[in-house]
């Protein structure tokens, strides 16, 4: 009876997400991340009903406190909560940072797989314009977009997206034509394992890995590029919060109020940290080699 | 009456290349039987890869013929090339890339079959699974397994398994031993013979390696620069082989009879390229035997009974 029921667990276990899953719980940098960023998504989200005051709500009388008892991380210059404007503003920083990073690495794996797998001038027309993309600065094809788009919380994460597109690209072929001449991939095709099949079920997962960590590093610079768009005038709007817009009006008090700046860049360095740990921990998860 | 599954005529397969054509596979010609093993031999990029390649269709022939028992399948596509992959297989040389690293042992076992849609249930899957893993010797427990945990001769064993998955009548083996050290070398080979008196298997044994090919063929190919020099079966190629080239190979083969020392053809120069070559004996620039006869394109002719060679001094010099 033991043996049989030991037969079942295994292969209960063999699900490829449930395993995955597993062993994200067991790693400890994992475990951290996960914690942090569902904590940070948690609190972002129920900032309604948490946030102490209203988001935009001015209390003149109480311009440029330090953190106190009634405003825990203190007070701008017109007076407004900065522990409530930060968890609204997560809301747009998060959503921003997280969307246009998967976007982006998104549409990188479409193009990248495709240039990197079929080859020839496919992939010749696709890197060169790649290269043309890649030669604007980033910045400026956000301010590009974002101009011509007009500002606005979408517009901003289409600008950030497009940036990061050509990278992702890049990486992905360059991971693919590594790839590509391996005889696995040969095999499915002996065996009759379709194009398509054979480019989701044997090239991309053993490709990804690297993609998984520039895009969990790339939220965090995502979040502080849009902080640059808002301060000029390009990105979320104020008097919508976002930590990236937030940094840069306290810019100006940074001398006599030190702490405007401290805790929105504490939110995004957290951040940051909890999708990296969790990035770390979700491409060792999906990597066989590790596993035991 | 022999029965031939496998029969190449003129086979050709060109590469364009920047400097011109790589004649990789030139005027190649030759017949398997059901059951028989034809061993390929000859000296790195001389085209013995790419001649199995694309018999089985991993790459479109330029020009020539390929008849899988009696049908002409050079140019079939859709359905038909499915059908006949499914004939058709393939035991790669390096084990360590020819299984993907991210499939488990069963999987990658299995992934013909479920593209073949010829088992529905996984009860059924899991059960051939098992068959297919005690069929080439490696331990069911391991069904799990991912590949870097298995050393050389068992991924090379899941290679084998997964080429015997779909049931094909004729595998080519492209080096399947040459990157195993010499013990695992053993069990595979006898495994692979096995396989073919359970299973009435054709192979077609891609290598360079003399001892291998002498111990597992029952007839030879020897391959210079993408054409056939000579072509007999086993026996007749180690007793009376004729082919300069051949001479020089097999004089290669360190012999352990300290009462004749090994009498080495040395080679001069280096391998003439492959891309828009001469008409002429491709080995001629290296052939201490050359004349300007040999300028003229050579066929293949036979020699004696099944015996080819493509020299015109073959008997001069054998003689």
């Amino acid at each position: 009876m033991k043996t049989i029921k030991r037969e079942k667990e295994k292969e209960q276990k063999t699900s490829w997400l449930a395993e995955t899953l597993v062993r994200m719980v067991k790693s400890p940098g994992a475990k951290v991340g996960t914690f942090l960023f569902v904590l940070m998504c948690l609190i972002c989200i129920l900032a309604p009903v948490i946030a102490p005051y209203g988001v935009n709500e001015m209390d003149l009388n109480a311009m440029f406190k330090g953190p106190c008892r009634e405003h825990w991380f203190g007070t701008d210059a017109m007076g407004r909560d900065i522990l409530t404007r930060l968890l609204y503003g997560g809301r747009y920083s998060l959503a921003l940072g997280v969307c246009a990073s998967l976007f982006g690495a998104a549409i990188g794996i479409v193009i990248g797989s495709v240039a990197g797998y079929f080859g020839g001038i496919v992939e010749t027309i696709i890197m060169r314009i790649m290269d043309v993309w890649s030669s604007l600065p980033s910045m400026l094809l956000c301010i590009l977009i974002s101009s011509a788009l007009g500002a606005g919380f979408f517009n901003t994460i289409l600008a950030l997206t497009v940036g990061g597109v050509p990278g992702n690209v890049r990486m992905i072929r360059g991971q693919i034509l590594a790839e590509r001449s391996k005889e696995y991939l040969e095999a499915a095709e002996s065996i009759n394992c379709s194009r398509v099949s054979i480019m989701f079920k044997h090239l991309l997962p053993n490709v990804v890995s690297p993609l998984i960590v520039t895009t969990t590093m790339g939220i965090g610079s995502t979040i502080t590029t849009s902080a640059s768009l808002s301060y000029i005038g390009l990105g979320v709007q104020p008097p919508t919060p976002e930590w990236g817009a937030m940094l840069s009006d306290a810019r100006a008090h940074i001398l006599n109020y030190p702490y405007l700046m401290t805790f929105p860049g504490l939110f995004i360095a957290v951040t940051i940290l909890a999708i990296n740990l969790l990035g770390d921990g979700l491409r060792d998860a999906l990597d066989p080699k590790l596993r035991n | 009456m022999p029965d031939t599954l496998i029969e190449v005529k003129n086979l050709k397969k060109y590469f364009k290349v920047p400097a011109g054509m790589n004649h990789a596979v030139d005027d190649v010609s030759l017949t398997i039987n059901r059951g028989e093993t034809l061993g390929v031999v000859g000296e790195s990029g001389c085209g013995k890869s790419t001649l199995g390649r694309t018999i089985i269709h991993l790459q479109e022939a330029t020009d020539g013929q390929i008849f899988f028992d009696g049908k002409d399948i050079t140019h079939v596509s859709g359905k038909k090339l499915r059908e006949a992959r499914e004939k058709m297989q393939i035991v790669f040389q390096d084990p360590y890339s020819s299984l993907n690293p991210r499939l488990r042992v069963e999987n990658t076992i299995l992934e013909p079959l479920k593209h073949s849609g010829r088992f529905s249930s996984r009860q059924q899957l899991r059960e051939e699974a098992n068959r297919l893993m005690e069929l080439v010797g490696i331990d069911t427990r391991l069904r799990q397994a991912y590949p870097h945990e298995l050393d050389g001769g068992r991924r090379q064993r899941v290679g084998i398994a997964r080429a015997l998955a779909l049931n094909p009548e004729f595998i080519v083996c492209d080096e399947p031993v040459s990157a195993l050290d010499v013990s695992i070398q053993a069990q595979v080979l006898n495994l692979l013979m096995d396989l073919q008196d359970s299973m009435g298997l054709a192979y077609m044994f891609v290598t360079h390696d003399l001892s291998v090919v002498r111990h597992i063929s029952d007839h030879i190919c020897v391959m210079y620069l993408g054409q056939l020099v000579e072509k007999c079966s086993t026996e007749e190629l180690f007793k009376h082989n004729m082919h300069p080239y051949t001479n020089a190979l097999l004089s290669a083969i360190p012999s352990t009879d300290i009462f004749h020392p090994m009498q080495r053809v040395q080679l001069k120069g280096e391998i003439t390229s492959a891309i828009n070559p001469k008409p002429g004996c491709r080995f001629a620039a290296r052939c201490p035997y050359a004349t300007e006869k040999c300028q003229e394109p050579q066929k293949l002719r036979e020699i004696s009974k099944d015996h080819f060679v493509s020299c015109c001094r073959a008997e001069e010099i054998a003689g």
